[in-house]
């Protein structure tokens, strides 16, 4: 039986055949080449050209940054170095390197003050940025642009600590006085400051010490790398609150204030920075008192502010268009008045919407404070055009100085726009 | 604690004007524009003042003062005689002479630049975004001086093309690319040159016609006609036929070298193709995303389905992607053109005469009147600014979605 039996099945397998491997071209390196690079004749041929686009574009860049000569006093002390091949002469680099992120005027022996004050920005903006972060963190923020100023325009201490005061005066006053009327406390917070100022002034005048710890730095001494970062964080961080109190004047009902905000943003939005650059370079002096001297770095903060701030109102419109009327009704339902419902309901949704917007805005601004080299300030690319490229010694290098610029810029606003997408990604958790 | 009331009818109090809602829009306003009001007196009368200290009056006089500067570029006459206004002029149609050339080349390269980083292929799509990132994120000052360093170190003078065995040759022959400028050949028009291009605007104008009919076919029979090669045949075959029959009266004036220099022929100076060039490869950038983001914005349903339907992917794209992404395109695209058009002020960085080299630049230098030079270029800017808004609101109320 069990005989017949053996030989009537032949074969049973009782294992499963282990998976053969996918064919070669179906997997792997090889899949994803064919796939993603030679799917089609028309892909095939745009893989190549694009291959050879990468090719001529390494091959003319690869030489000119390994020849690269960084150690020669001059552009012809480079050629002999170079003796006919391609190379650049990044020595301007090295040489000029103080010049490109100080300017040229700023006292040399005091570059450790802008050094210090940049390296503490980071600390700065880091509370403002990542919101993980203890909020106590956010009181060295606020005292940050009193100990930047001081770092960097040096003179006496009392400036600075008065300005604080005021701040603080203000903001005690504001503290007392809002629980009864947002008006009562703004406007309390606005005297209690301007008296604080007024009578620091005097004191100042009065006491302020004839050596100062710190020795003063002229406005118009700023330059360089220096000044283009000044100008960026100075006039986006006043930009923002002046672009909300805008926001919401366009919202506003009653007719007066609205006509006059949009007035105000067309109007800036209308023209170019350069043209209100002018403005600030020969047409404000008009409108002061004869006599007052104020300094060109300060015109330019107000207007550059005033640019920004027309942009960033109407991304913050966006914003507050963009809320459920749902909200607005809510607020009014819970009786709350208007600052109220304004900072406690609505305000902190929209901003949270338009804070990708803001942070483009704040990319364009800092790109534009090059701008200034036209009005002959000499930030990064009017030390390149101006001192640099007309003294002797490095007549003629163009791409050496320009790609550092370029590259600069580019390290510091592709860093914000990765953040913003970061930023953006982390606050649509709370919508889904 | 609060309880509704009655609003209290009759009976004023002064305190009413803070604590009720009837009169206090009326108090808030009445103190604004009391501000306002000092804010503006304080301005002008140290206007006033400063004008009176300085001897001076506002008045736009000088407009027709004999401008006595040269300029690189212009379309009309214009010699260092010729007064200020005319001067301005110069730099209006400059300014527009870039800003149109600008705005029509960065489409081209924005909606290559933004269809190629939708692509499936792998290297051409990082290749776009890399272009994408490396122009957005650097100052287009930057890139204008690098374009004209470009123009005028690299390229060769005229001189390199003397000689029997020159350094350099010109491109076919017609056009040279100098350190000076790009020399083309400039048309010349010959008796019976008119009705060339009249045949040309009216072949022009038919092929739009066909396409607009073989449009009308599809919506109404269904039947689809060919529109590739009878446009072209339309728009070629009658100009270049007349052209022959008439016996060729344009020809071509070819820059020729004479002297230390070319003459004949049509000059685009290096500062004008350095900012022509470095605003539409800048804005471009910026246009690619906004195509690739209108592209993205179409769900991918309305492709499915299109392609549910049997539809080809080409006719996907053109009869149901496209009209659809462009409603997203055209609003950002168009602020990019007035982008585009007041960056083209940075001309003044290389010297290129447009309205702010020359109106705000020069003559503001030379006369000492900047309150009357800016007030003017800001009006202009403020006026090309508020024609493309109506027109772009124009354009937002005719696509827009037809709802309920």
């Amino acid at each position: 039986m069990s005989d017949m039996h053996a030989e009537s099945v032949a074969f049973v397998r009782d294992t499963a055949i282990p998976a053969a491997p996918p064919p070669m071209a179906e997997t792997g390196a090889v899949r994803w080449v064919r796939a993603n690079l030679f799917s089609t004749w028309a892909n095939a041929l745009l893989t190549v050209a694009s291959l050879y686009v990468i090719y001529l574009i390494i091959a003319a860049i690869w030489p000119w940054l390994t020849n690269g000569v960084w150690t020669a006093p001059s552009l012809t002390a480079c050629r002999e170095v170079l003796q006919g091949k391609v190379g650049g002469c990044f020595s301007v680099l090295t040489e000029r390197w103080n010049q490109l992120l100080f300017g040229f005027k700023y006292p040399s022996d005091q570059y450790w003050r802008p050094g210090f004050a940049f390296l503490m920005l980071f600390a700065a903006i880091a509370p403002v940025m990542f919101f993980k972060l203890p909020h106590k963190l956010l009181i060295f923020t606020a005292l940050y642009p009193f100990i930047a100023y001081y770092l960097i325009w040096g003179g006496t201490i009392l400036i600075p600590v008065v300005a604080l005061l005021g701040f603080a005066g203000g903001y005690v006053a504001y503290a007392r006085l809002v629980k009864g009327n947002f008006a009562a406390g703004l406007f309390g917070a606005i005297a209690a400051a301007a008296v604080i100022w007024w009578i620091g002034g005097m004191v100042t005048d009065a006491i302020g010490p004839a050596r100062p710890w710190l020795e003063e730095v002229q406005s118009r001494d700023m330059g360089g790398f220096m000044l283009n970062l000044i100008l960026g964080v100075t006039c986006v961080s006043l930009s923002i609150p002046l672009g909300i109190v805008l926001a919401l004047g366009r919202q506003s009902n009653l007719p007066l204030i609205k006509g006059v905000c949009v007035v105000f943003i067309e109007f800036i939005r209308g023209v170019p920075l350069i043209t209100l650059l002018f403005v600030a370079n020969v047409v404000l002096a008009y409108f002061l008192p004869p006599g007052t001297t104020f300094d060109l770095i300060l015109r330019v903060i107000i207007m550059i502010t005033m640019f920004a701030s027309a942009y960033i109102a109407e991304v913050i419109r966006g914003g507050l268009a963009a809320l459920p009327k749902g909200q607005y009704e809510a607020g009014d339902s819970l009786g709350l008045d208007y600052p109220q419902a304004m900072r406690l309901i609505i305000l902190p949704q929209a901003l949270k919407i338009s804070i990708p917007g803001i942070v483009n805005i704040a990319v364009g601004l800092f790109k534009d404070t090059t701008l200034v080299s036209v009005i002959s300030m000499f930030d990064l690319v009017g030390m390149i055009r101006g001192p640099i490229l007309a003294s002797t010694e490095w007549n003629g290098v163009y791409w050496e100085l320009f790609s550092f610029a370029a590259l600069l810029f580019f390290i510091v606003c592709y860093g914000i726009s990765q953040y913003s997408q970061w930023l953006e990604r982390q606050l649509a958790t709370g919508h889904r | 604690m609060s309880t509704i009331t009655d609003p209290d009818k009759g009976g004023f109090r002064v305190s009413h004007l803070l604590s009720d809602t009837r009169y206090r829009a009326i108090t808030f306003q009445v103190i604004a524009a009391l501000v306002l009001f000092a804010i503006f007196f304080y301005l002008g009368r140290n206007l006033i003042n400063n004008l009176q200290a300085a001897g001076l009056g506002i008045s736009f006089g000088f407009l027709q003062e004999a401008a006595g500067y040269d300029v690189g570029q212009a379309l009309i006459p214009y010699t260092s005689q010729s007064s200020n206004w005319q001067a301005a002029k110069v730099g209006i149609l400059n300014t527009l002479l870039v800003a149109v050339l600008g705005c029509l080349t960065a489409t081209v390269f924005g909606v290559t630049a933004g269809v190629l980083r939708l692509s499936k292929n792998w290297i051409v799509s990082r290749l776009m975004a890399v272009y994408v990132e490396a122009f957005r994120n650097v100052p287009v000052l930057i890139w204008i001086l690098i374009i004209y360093a470009i123009m005028t170190v690299s390229l060769p003078s005229p001189n390199a093309f003397r000689g029997d065995d020159p350094a350099s040759s010109m491109l076919l022959g017609a056009v040279a690319f100098t350190n000076r400028g790009i020399y083309i050949p400039a048309p010349v028009w010959g008796p019976g040159s008119m009705i060339v291009l009249g045949v040309f605007v009216a072949s022009v104008i038919g092929m739009f016609a066909y396409r607009a009919y073989a449009k009308k076919m599809l919506f109404q029979s269904g039947k689809l006609l060919p529109t590739g090669w009878p446009s072209a045949v339309i728009l070629l075959v009658p100009t270049i036929l007349v052209f022959l029959v008439l016996g060729r009266p344009i020809g071509l004036d070819i820059p020729v070298l004479s002297g230390f220099n070319f003459g004949g022929g049509i000059k685009i100076g290096a500062p004008l193709i350095a900012l022509w060039f470095a605003l539409s490869i800048y804005t471009g950038a910026f246009i690619a995303e906004n195509v690739r983001a209108g592209i993205q914005a179409v769900s991918q349903g309305q492709t499915e389905a299109a392609a549910a339907l049997g539809l080809r992917p080409r006719r996907i794209m053109n009869l149901v992607v496209l009209p659809q992404a462009m409603r997203v395109i055209i609003p950002p695209l168009i602020s990019q053109y007035l982008n585009l058009t007041k960056n083209s002020s940075l001309a003044i960085a290389v010297g290129y005469a447009d309205i702010t080299a020359t109106l705000g630049g020069i003559t503001l230098n030379q006369t000492g009147r900047a309150i009357e030079c800016v007030l003017l270029l800001m009006l202009f800017y403020l006026a090309i600014s508020l024609a493309i808004s109506a027109i772009m609101n124009i354009y937002n109320n005719s696509v827009k979605l037809k709802e309920r």
